[in-house]
């Protein structure tokens, strides 16, 4: 194991520095904003809306539609070309399946709610910080959810499990490197993202998916925190 | 266009008050914060009433036109995102936002405060691609003097990559930043009825009759000018007109460090 | 993370706000109601709301919520389109309604009369749902006292669980902010809220309804309203109810109850949306009896 401590010092399970807010886009009808070291996420609801075209309509309950993207000067590398890309367009997928779980829409069939998530800057884990966001977004616009989702990338560095890999990690050249985005449902548990690219054991995996769980939480305090020092500003302004 | 909307405008600008209390020549409480965005080679983050925008700026290494071969490249992209107002719908770029795009990008152009020559790495092998992107969070009119406000400051801030053998290491950022011999400035003044507003939210936007975006240089020179809206201009308005956004940019400067 | 099973406990306290997912009680004493669900031994909310407490029930008041359909509300509608036998009406949710020829005026309309000549493309009416099906197929009506279409003006939008508070108890709110500013003010259940009158007035008026929306849920809110507006205006002004006749564009929403504009219509009151479906799922849409006065 040659990856002992982490480049940035912090602990296995340490995740980098948070911040979550809530109404950051007035012109949406519920917003979020989630920060994870250097990966930024912006996400704003419009909705229940009128579905088109029609034939996707789903009568049975409203439909969730997930729209990922990263700006064009938010990669680590070359500019990122506008428009949508096989890439955005699978997060975008696996993102309305992560939320999907506990979201009901079932008083809006044939309706659509939009997600739409924009990154201005990421430093991997940026479809986790989407999902949060997300989350966050929907919670803020009163859709009924039993919970807010949380994500994050958990993996292992050159036999180190660690939690919230960042861009350096994920690129780490001297050693095996596994990069396991996982969004988890805080008060049940259950997991409902799941992706990884790179090599672990089972017992890594296991190993990574256990150390995470304080993350886990953590992220959730801070998406209700999010949404909750929202109103309280209101009140505190009230108060003065 | 939404007739009974522009009406009510227009009865209110009879008097002075524009929808949201502001006078006619009075720009929105703005900040600007810069270097925002760490990805970036250069960013600026606006604020303006409800307008919301995040200008980047990404400095790629590539290969020169073959008719240009000692030339780099400029370009300005502006987006109008869905995210930003219920009105932008998903799909291809709209007319919209290509023409913001191109006359923000002209106006840096043709006020040749970037050399294009001082770009090029070698001649006909490797230039500097400089990407000006213009993203709106939250969209509430104004975008073109918005965007290009935090366009020249995002490429006044921004700082070429490190050359790794022929290659951009976008990890390390060297002191030399983009050679700025002039700061252009668009200003858009709308008119709708008999008044010239500046600063118009998205909503006066809608009803405009016309618009014209002037961009100008510190002396007050103009370097470049587009008309929109479907109304005719006389002479008489665009003299107004001009002087109008001439005066705004020279107030404007003040948020250039 | 087990709770005691013989012990119960309330972790929040009345009028907090709460978030979906977090836990509000533990143990089987409480029950779950509207906004609120229980699993295993917790109850947990599942919608970002004002939690309230009435005895052991937990449910919470929505603090922000996209606008649904609901019979009997009056809503300001836009008109989007024009059909042959109607008009197609924007509702401000992710259901346009038809307004039918024969509930839009008691004047008599010619066959392949012009349409536009009642009501044309992106003018605003004030209406009432009459029905909504259980897929939110809506019908808006006209008829009825103070449903008219609505000229001049400006159109703002605020969210649909704000404009209980908007309004007031009933009407004490609107009532204020239109004797204090002298302006026309009418706020449809959907959100849609219309202003007319002097341009200074119809800002300070938007400036005092983005205040209600961002202080609904801190409580004494028409107090501090009062004081606002008085200081803002400088004029003295009273707390009043909506007088009878007015109240038709204001009525609190309620599901339950008497209702206070008029009689009911005649018939047994019809389901909510959400209630069983009437016509079986391939029925024609409009095949119920109708409820207005006979027409030739």
């Amino acid at each position: 194991m040659a990856y002992k401590k982490r480049h940035d010092g912090r602990k296995p399970a340490e995740t980098r520095k948070i911040i979550a807010k809530a109404g950051v886009i007035p012109k949406a009808d519920g917003s979020g904003y989630f920060k994870i070291g250097d990966t930024e996420a912006y996400a704003a609801v419009y909705g229940p809306h009128e579905f088109h075209p029609r034939n996707k309509h789903d009568p049975k309950r409203g439909t969730l539609r997930c729209t990922y993207n990263m700006m064009p000067f938010s990669g680590q590398g070359n500019r990122v070309r506008p428009g949508p890309s096989r890439r955005s367009k699978e997060i975008s997928l696996v993102m309305e399946n992560a939320l999907r779980p506990v979201t009901d829409l079932s008083d809006c069939p044939n309706a659509v709610v939009d997600v739409f998530i924009e990154l201005p800057q990421t430093d991997a884990g940026s479809r986790c910080a989407a999902i949060s966001a997300a989350s966050i977004a929907m919670a803020d616009a009163g859709i009924k959810m039993r919970d807010m989702v949380a994500a994050v990338a958990v993996g292992m560095v050159d036999g180190l499990p660690v939690v919230d890999l960042d861009y350096e990690e994920e690129a780490w050249k001297t050693g095996d490197v596994a990069d396991i985005p996982v969004a988890m449902i805080p008060s049940t548990g259950e997991i409902t993202l799941l992706q990884m690219d790179g090599h672990a054991s089972t017992a890594e995996l296991k190993k990574a998916l256990e150390q995470a769980k304080p993350a886990f939480q953590q992220i959730a305090e801070a998406q209700r925190a999010a949404i909750k020092a929202r109103y309280a500003e209101a009140a505190k302004k009230v108060k003065e | 266009m939404n007739n009974a909307l522009k009406e009510h405008i227009n009865q209110a600008l009879q008097k002075g008050v524009r929808l949201d209390g502001r006078k006619l020549d009075e720009w929105r409480p703005m900040t600007i914060e810069t270097g925002t965005i760490s990805t970036a080679e250069g960013s600026a983050h606006i604020k303006c009433g409800e307008m919301d925008v995040v200008v980047g700026v990404k400095i790629d290494v590539g290969k020169p036109y073959p008719d240009r071969p000692d030339s780099g490249t400029l370009m300005v992209s502006a987006e109008l995102r869905p995210m930003s107002n219920p009105r932008y719908e998903l799909g291809p770029p709209s007319i919209e936002s290509i023409e913001a795009s191109r006359v923000i990008d002209r106006g840096i152009r043709e006020s040749e405060a970037i050399d294009e020559k001082s770009l090029c790495i070698k001649k006909g092998e490797q230039v500097w691609m400089v990407n000006v992107d213009v993203c709106p969070l939250n969209h509430d009119g104004n975008l073109i003097d918005l965007g290009g406000l935090a366009g020249i400051i995002a490429l006044k801030e921004a700082r070429l990559p490190k050359l790794v053998d022929g290659q951009a290491d976008f990890h390390v950022h060297t002191k030399t930043g983009l050679k700025l011999s002039c700061l252009p400035i668009p200003v858009t003044v709308v008119k709708i009825g008999d008044n010239f507003l500046i600063d118009p939210t998205f909503d006066e936007m809608s009803v405009a009759d016309a618009r014209l975006t002037v961009t100008s240089v510190e002396d007050g020179k103009l370097c470049s000018m587009q008309k929109g809206g479907e109304q005719p201009l006389s002479i008489d308005d665009i003299d107004k007109m001009v002087t109008l956004a001439v005066k705004t940019a020279k107030g404007l400067r003040k948020y250039i460090k | 993370m087990t709770a005691a099973k013989e012990k119960s406990a309330l972790l929040v306290k009345d009028h907090d706000v709460v978030v979906p997912g977090e836990v509000l009680a533990q143990g089987m004493e409480y029950l779950p109601s509207q906004g609120t669900y229980r699993k295993d031994e917790n109850i947990y909310a599942n919608q970002t709301g004002l939690l309230i407490v009435e005895g052991k029930v937990l449910k919470t008041i929505p603090l922000a919520s996209a606008y649904l359909p609901k019979k009997y509300d009056v809503i300001i509608g836009r008109v989007q389109d024009i059909l042959m036998t109607g008009w197609r009406i924007d509702t401000n949710s992710p259901y346009s309604a038809v307004l039918p020829l024969k509930d839009a005026t008691f004047d008599y309309i010619k066959k392949g009369a012009d349409l536009t000549a009642f009501f044309n493309i992106d003018e605003y009416v004030v209406c009432k749902i009459f029905q909504v099906t259980s897929q939110n197929l809506v019908d808006v009506s006209m008829k009825g006292p103070g449903l008219r279409k609505l000229q001049g003006g400006r159109i703002i939008k605020v969210n649909a669980a704000k404009v209980p508070r908007l309004i007031g108890k009933r009407g004490s709110m609107v009532m204020m902010i239109k004797s204090a500013t002298g302006i026309q003010l009418i706020v449809g259940q959907n959100g849609i809220v219309w202003l007319n009158g002097d341009p200074e007035q119809e800002v300070l008026a938007i400036e005092a309804i983005r205040k209600i929306e961002e202080e609904a849920h801190v409580p004494g809110l028409t107090e501090r309203m009062k004081k606002w507006l008085e200081k803002k205006t400088g004029k003295k002004i009273e707390i009043q109810e909506m007088p009878e006749e007015e109240s038709y564009d204001h009525r609190p929403p309620r599901r339950d109850g008497p209702r206070r504009d008029g009689p009911r219509r005649d018939g047994p009151r019809r389901d909510s949306y959400r209630g069983p479906r009437r016509d079986g799922p391939s029925g024609p849409r409009r095949d119920g009896p109708r409820r207005g006065p006979p027409r030739r």
